[in-house]
């Protein structure tokens, strides 16, 4: 068992393949930090610190500093990939996806499929999205819903160092497109990961709390705060499960289901805006295979449907709160 | 040609704004005062300064994330831009958009931009429509050496020279795209200005500390792009005083690098340097206005502090449909 912080659960868990697997390749912009400056390679070592000292060891052909070109980053990893290597991404900002739709949409999630079956593209995109920096509307967005709704693509949300470790080791052994999605807001939360060689399957939930009384579903950094609501809950005697999807593709539905049936009572818990989110697809899923165990209408936490304002109370206006999950789960309790 | 005394007083006030309003963010940022990322332009004064003092409302500009230098230089409002970054009600954007987002269409400020590559394709849209209105106004991208290398600037030149847009593509290339060097990411080790060219535009080179330099050159320029003969692309070679953003250790700076740019690259010092030795100026000229836009700062700050904060219903303001 080792203490470390997310952010070192993902550079000691890409060190470790890179040191068992010479196909796997990192490559992205400013990943090595400091190329052609006179600091020199390294001199930063990237800017969430997620891959810092992989140059050092693993030199330049397999830790790849690219110009700020997104598209040609996530289309080089899709080649790399086709060509029997495992590239690993990264794109800095989840909001840089746009630059580079294209080539993760009509390219990477495809290929498998559209070459029937005959090909595989283990391509691991990783990227910083979420709010809480006033980072404004370019670099706080939430992309999960979108991406879960691309078929092909794997979409994993760790939301601690443990699962960093589990899920991220877990995308290596796929021969799948990976879309790995690491909240900026936890890169410097520290916990516990256990020593070994496991991993976690991608589409198992993971329940942080249990109760009897409320369901409650989220991903990344709204996990802890809807544990947060659960334990103000719970000091008035109510009883949540809290479930950490970890993945939204594949989807623990089971797991969502199972809970539903003995609470009946579900709030969704979702950093983006509601619309055609992860938040309505779980409520609809609930709605069509658990109706008969709901004793309330479903409640939805959501972003509202705007972008991701910069000033202070406006984005903390604009997140889903601990204070808002409680009392839309008082207000689901208090139904009828 | 000569610059009045009236126009060199102007452009150097209007470098000394942008200095010191950055040099204050600078301190403010370190003190906790501001929110968000912020990136800052001072150094390269003169390039935003010396393009748009050759402007009027009417030609439109497009920026990057260091933005504040090219809004400033367009006429964006001091204290508007100190509230929006301050994250004020009553800042340019109601504090919706911060430092990267600072934008004013009033005065043909089309937007800082949080995504590098993202404004280029931008200005030749708009540099469309000012052909299509047909009185000679332009449309200018401001780009980084590292924002040369995206895919969006390459289709955006090459649209331009096709479609004849009077498009300018500014390139400021202060050696650094966040923490990699430009010789580095910039595959042809030569300049950016050539890449421009090899899109069918004409283009120059300047020195970007030299306020006249990039002056002149941009008067060419211009004359070229506003007779209609379509794009043009400039480089000018310039330098950032700070970090890429607030916070960054800069280890990719070699030794003694900061004091040097400061002490020989520095644009208001050789803007001095030569209105005084030329006898065009004064040095009480110049001290008058450095003093006189250190209160000017000290006043948009105290605005900025003293603004009214948004409130949890300004988040859905601006927005045409509300779930
Ligand atoms: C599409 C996109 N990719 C990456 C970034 C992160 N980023 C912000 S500024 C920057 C460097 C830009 O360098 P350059 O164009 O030279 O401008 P400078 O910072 O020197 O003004 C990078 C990589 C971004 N904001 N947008
Ligand atoms: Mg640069």
């Amino acid at each position: 068992m080792a203490k470390m912080m997310y952010r070192d659960a993902v550079r000691s868990t890409i060190f470790e393949a890179m040191e068992r697997d010479d196909r796997v390749v990192v490559l992205g912009e400013d990943v090595v930090g400091g190329m052609g400056t006179a600091g020199g390679p390294e001199a930063i070592g990237g800017i969430w610190a997620t891959s810092t000292g992989l140059y050092d060891r693993f030199g330049p052909d397999r830790v790849i500093d690219t110009p700020i070109s997104e598209s040609a980053i996530v289309g080089a990893a899709g080649g790399l990939a086709l060509a029997g290597k495992k590239p690993i991404a990264e794109l800095m900002f989840a909001d840089f996806i746009g630059v580079s739709l294209d080539q993760i949409w009509n390219q990477i999630a495809k290929f498998r499929y559209m070459f029937g079956g005959k090909s595989t593209c283990p391509a691991i995109i990783r990227m910083a999205y979420g709010g809480g920096f006033n980072a404004a509307a370019q670099h706080s967005q939430s992309v999960h819903h979108f991406l879960t709704a691309m078929p092909g693509l794997k979409v994993v949300m760790p939301s601690t160092p443990e699962d960093v470790r589990g899920l991220l080791r877990e995308a290596l052994r796929g021969d799948d497109p990976v879309i790995f999605l690491e909240h900026k807001a936890l890169y410097g939360v520290t916990g516990e990961v256990p020593d070994g060689d496991w991993t976690i399957p991608f589409g198992h939930a993971r329940l942080t709390r249990a109760g009897q009384d409320l369901t409650l579903v989220a991903t990344g950094l709204m996990v802890g705060r809807c544990e947060a609501a659960a334990d103000a809950l719970a000091k008035d005697g109510i009883g949540c499960d809290v479930l950490d999807l970890r993945t939204t593709s594949p989807l623990d539905e089971e797991a969502i289901l199972d809970s539903v049936e003995v609470t009946g009572r579900l709030v969704v818990v979702d950093e983006a805006p509601q619309r055609c989110s992860l938040a309505t697809d779980i409520s609809a899923l609930v709605a069509q295979k658990a109706f008969a165990s709901l004793k309330a209408p479903i409640e939805m936490v959501c972003a509202p449907h705007s972008p991701v304002p910069f000033a202070l109370e406006l984005e903390q206006a604009y997140l889903p709160s601990a204070g808002k999950i409680e009392a839309a789960a008082r207000k689901v309790l208090g139904y009828r | 040609m000569q610059l009045s005394r009236e126009q060199m007083l102007q452009a150097y006030r209007r470098m000394k704004i942008i200095r010191e309003f950055e040099e204050r963010l600078h301190i403010e940022i370190a003190t906790g005062a501001i929110a968000g990322f912020t990136h800052l332009y001072c150094g390269q004064e003169a390039v935003a300064v010396g393009v748009c003092e050759h402007l009027d409302t009417d030609d439109k500009i497009v920026s990057t994330h260091r933005g504040h230098g090219h809004c400033l230089a367009k006429g964006c409002d001091v204290d508007g831009m100190m509230k929006e970054i301050w994250g004020s009600r009553e800042g340019l954007c109601k504090g919706k958009g911060g430092s990267m987002h600072i934008a004013d269409v009033d005065v043909g400020m089309l937007g800082a931009n949080g995504i590098v590559g993202a404004g280029a394709p931008i200005a030749v849209g708009a540099a469309l429509a000012a052909k299509l209105d047909g009185k000679g106004k332009v449309s200018i991208t401001f780009s980084g050496d590292g924002a040369c290398n995206q895919g969006t600037t390459f289709e955006a030149m090459n649209m331009a020279v096709v479609t004849k847009a009077p498009c300018i593509f500014v390139f400021e290339n202060n050696h650094y795209s966040e923490h990699t060097g430009f010789e580095y990411a910039v595959g042809t080790q030569l300049d950016i200005a050539s890449r421009a060219e090899a899109f069918g535009m004409k283009v120059w080179r300047a020195d970007g500390t030299d306020f006249f330099a990039v002056h002149e050159t941009m008067r060419d320029l211009l004359v070229y792009v506003r007779a209609g003969h379509g794009p043009a692309a400039v480089e000018f070679d310039t330098e950032r005083f700070f970090g890429h953003f607030e916070g960054d250790p800069q280890r990719y700076r070699g030794e003694g690098e900061l004091d040097r740019i400061r002490e020989t690259r520095d644009c208001l010092k050789k803007f001095r340097a030569s209105v005084v030795s030329a006898k065009l100026l004064t040095d009480a000229d110049i001290d008058a206005i450095d003093a006189e836009v250190l209160s000017q700062i000290d006043a948009a700050v105290d605005a900025a502090r003293a603004a009214p904060r948004p409130t949890p219903e300004d988040v859905l303001a601006d927005v045409y449909v509300a779930y």
